[in-house]
């Protein structure tokens, strides 16, 4: 077992996207309460947003009885989460580019671009039902 | 669930014939409060017919991606009905979520609601 996986804190949700604003807001203040960067919360708080909404709508298709599960650790200079969803999971390379002049006027499709542009690295398992993101703070 | 179905969440105010629309919201991000918004942007249009409907973020500190959808929507309805959709006051923050995903070219920004305001002219 990994040192994330053996260090992180667990927290299981239903599919519910208020019991994800509530996970988000805990995130968010233990990071406040760190001191981590302004803009790095921004940033975290945004690629989350994505990330459980993309867990509860397209992996659990908002089924109530289906868990996310979300393991994270926080540190002074790094925050690593991981999002998991009882989904079929999907190939994040299937996913057309949002900024090909076909797809702009495409309503959705943006996420996975925000998430990969705010964190430091996202990698999802080989099922694609479970994402490993994680920001490394910027110094002052 | 804790939805508040017909709470506004946008503030209307008309400028000599362009309507103007500030968000309640600091935050834009909730999945429910998105469907919301989305209806009450879309109402503009669809139900009282609004022709010139310039957005005001200056309250907004965060914007997802399921937003981004919504306002792409809201794009092509106004152009549809023969009207013109333009945003302003977006803090660089929020600029760079438009500039990561290119609708910085879709849409028409500008600056603040006085250059907002003149595009319509």
């Amino acid at each position: 077992m990994s040192d994330f996986e053996t260090s992180a804190l667990e927290i299981t949700i239903p599919s519910d996207t208020s019991e994800a604003r509530r996970v988000q807001d805990v995130l968010e203040h233990g990071l406040q309460n760190l001191k981590a960067p302004d803009k790095d919360v921004f940033c975290i708080r945004l690629a989350l947003e994505e990330a459980l909404v993309n867990a509860i709508k397209h992996g659990n298709q908002m089924e109530i009885t289906k868990k996310v599960i979300i393991k994270y650790t926080l540190d002074a200079d790094v925050f690593e989460i991981m999002i998991s969803d009882e989904g079929p999971g999907f190939d994040p390379n299937d996913v057309p580019d949002p900024t090909d002049i076909e797809n702009l006027e495409r309503p959705c499709g943006r996420g996975l671009m925000l998430m990969r542009h705010y964190m430091t690295e996202v990698n999802y398992n080989s099922v694609g039902n479970s994402v490993r993101m994680k920001k490394v703070f910027k110094k002052a | 669930m804790s939805a508040e179905p017909r709470k506004r969440r946008l503030e209307v105010e008309e400028i000599g014939d362009v309507t103007v629309v500030n968000f309640v919201d600091r935050k834009i991000l909730d999945e429910q409060n998105i469907q919301i918004i989305g209806e009450q942007l879309f109402e503009l249009v669809d139900s009282e017919g609004k022709k010139k409907i310039l957005l005001d973020f200056k309250n907004v500190d965060y914007l997802s991606s399921a937003a981004l959808g919504k306002l792409i929507t809201l794009n092509k309805k106004a152009n549809t009905s023969g009207g013109k959709l333009v945003l302003c006051n977006i803090r660089p923050e929020i600029k760079e979520v438009f500039e990561i995903t290119k609708l910085d070219k879709f849409f028409k920004i500008k600056e603040d609601e006085q250059v907002g305001l003149q595009a319509f002219a």
